[in-house]
């Protein structure tokens, strides 16, 4: 297809990601047919039948506006990363995972050879007695054929190049969605490295009656009917609101599900994980240990429930990644 | 190469002002030995102590932190320490999902009038953490790339590993 030289160029990409950010650029429904109409789209994945070699032959900066979705968690995702953010005047890290590594970076609890195994050898439906694992080439009779290399572990896009914005949810709103696209377009962009989301926490916003926060134990929202009126955690059901940043216009809470922590830190929060941990365990109403212990064992997993979006972006965030062989504290322990 | 035999810990202390502070004084103008591996910061409680600032300090290169506060019953705030209490609970169980032997993190009660006592957790919490050796920093694992990010990211190391916020530019980037 030919480009309209006056159009600005638009570019969507996904990389460890579940796919459901770029189908979140279609959510602003018929506002899809200006954004279509004022950019020339030249890579979306989900919706049209681009090439990387096309993007790879433009010139560098050509693409205006990249909106980045998802982890880097193989070596094409870095490549792809690499190749638009030099392609690319304005680089956007779309929805947690390209933020802080989202879902995709729960992983960073695992080493890389633990989820081989768990993948190649011990889910329940495979068989695979060889104990074959994927390879990075192959020698066909047609030609070597070449797989991404599975990393280590899952990187938040900043790590591995520069970023100009985030645009955290998981997804990211339609409403926020457009009001970049609205902002790119019109020029009126804040400071590069802002985050394109309010500059409050969740509560803030919060529709919810909110009393004394003193609880005995947790309950779990598929196990209880919640009060669709009352803050979550005084009713001991865990919601992330405290430490993570306002802009979902509270879908979940509306839904009556507490929130997961999709859009990422609140502003001036370093680790969103710690802060929220030290927001819920201190309301365990019990100056006893035992009893703390007891209700403190409700939180059926800290780390998934504290860092459900952001394992990558912790400040522990690859103690269990150490690569076979390289000289760790279990070694130094013996 | 740091070996068993040269390791020395580097431990962070977050010392209260009231009780533990006072005593880790008494400590010293009662000239009893004990290790010189603990980093003592002064807080007005150890309520104040958030999970973030133990993080941070694993983040930065402490192969242990010692959290330590008035007895139960004697905060000055009347139960900071129990909000402590609550949060050491959750935290070990955090360390440990990522990796980190939850003996690294210990916290004690020592008052003004212990010196005696805080020599001793000292020197407990110094050979604790020499068994279990360094940790390794956090951040250096990202930068020198010495294993994880060396097969991983370009040559060169990744200018990005720094984690901005973390350095206090508090961007609230991610």
């Amino acid at each position: 297809m030919a480009p309209v030289a006056a159009k600005p160029k638009l570019a969507l990409y996904w990389a460890a990601s579940c796919g459901g950010c770029e189908v979140a650029v279609l959510d602003t429904n018929e506002k899809i047919l200006d954004i279509a109409a004022h950019f020339d789209i030249v890579l979306w994945p989900v919706a049209t039948d681009h090439k990387y070699a096309g993007v790879k032959a433009l010139d560098d900066g050509e693409i205006d506006v990249c909106l980045f979705n998802g982890a880097i968690r193989n070596s094409e995702q870095r490549e792809m990363a690499e190749v638009l953010r030099k392609k690319s005047k304005v680089l956007v890290a779309f929805g947690s995972c390209a933020c802080f590594g989202g879902i995709p970076g729960l992983a960073n609890l695992f080493a890389r050879e633990a989820i081989l195994e768990r993948v190649f050898d011990t889910t329940p439906s495979t068989q695979n007695p060889e104990k074959t694992r994927p390879q990075t080439r192959w020698a066909a009779p047609e030609g070597e054929l070449e797989l991404p290399t599975f990393y280590n572990a899952v990187y938040r896009l900043d790590d591995i190049v520069p970023v100009d914005y985030y645009l955290p949810g998981c997804a990211p709103p339609p409403s926020l969605v457009l009001k970049a696209v609205t902002a790119i377009i019109s020029g009126q962009l804040p400071p590069p490295g802002s985050v394109l989301a309010p500059e409050k926490a969740l509560c803030a916003s919060c529709p919810r009656t909110k009393e004394e926060k003193k609880i005995k134990g947790f309950n779990r929202v598929h196990l209880v009917a919640a009060d669709p009126k009352k803050c979550f955690l005084e009713q001991g059901i865990i919601c992330c609101g405290p430490a993570t940043r306002d802009g979902c216009e509270a879908r979940c809470i509306a839904a009556n599900m507490p929130c997961r922590g999709c859009f990422g830190p609140a502003p001036e929060v370093i680790d969103q994980g710690a802060k929220l941990l030290g927001a819920i365990a201190t309301l365990v109403d019990s100056n006893d240990p035992a009893e703390i212990r007891r209700a403190l064992a409700g939180v059926a997993d800290p780390a998934g429930t504290f860092y459900r979006f952001g394992v990558p972006s912790s400040l522990l965030r690859v103690a269990r990644c150490a690569a076979p062989g390289a000289p760790g504290k279990e070694a130094m322990a013996k | 190469m740091t070996t068993p035999e040269t390791f020395e810990p580097k431990i962070v202390g977050f010392l209260c002002n009231w009780c533990t502070y006072a005593g880790a004084d008494l400590a010293g103008v009662s000239r009893l030995k004990y290790p010189p591996n603990v980093l003592p910061v002064r807080v007005m409680c150890s309520g104040r102590v958030e999970p973030e600032l133990v993080l941070k300090a694993f983040w930065e290169g402490a192969d242990g932190v010692l959290i330590s506060g008035c007895h139960p019953g004697d905060c000055h705030y009347i139960e900071g320490n129990y909000k402590t209490l609550r949060r050491k609970e959750l935290l070990d169980r955090l360390l440990e999902q990522f990796g980190i032997e939850k003996e690294r993190l210990r916290l004690t009660w020592v008052s003004a009038s212990e010196g005696d006592l805080w020599a001793r957790v000292v020197t407990e919490t110094v050979e604790a953490v020499r068994r279990l050796g360094p940790l390794g920093r956090t951040r250096d694992r990202l930068q020198s790339c010495d294993g994880i990010l060396a097969a991983d990211l370009p040559a060169g190391g990744c200018c990005h590993g720094e984690h901005p916020a973390a350095e206090g530019g508090g961007t609230g980037g991610r």
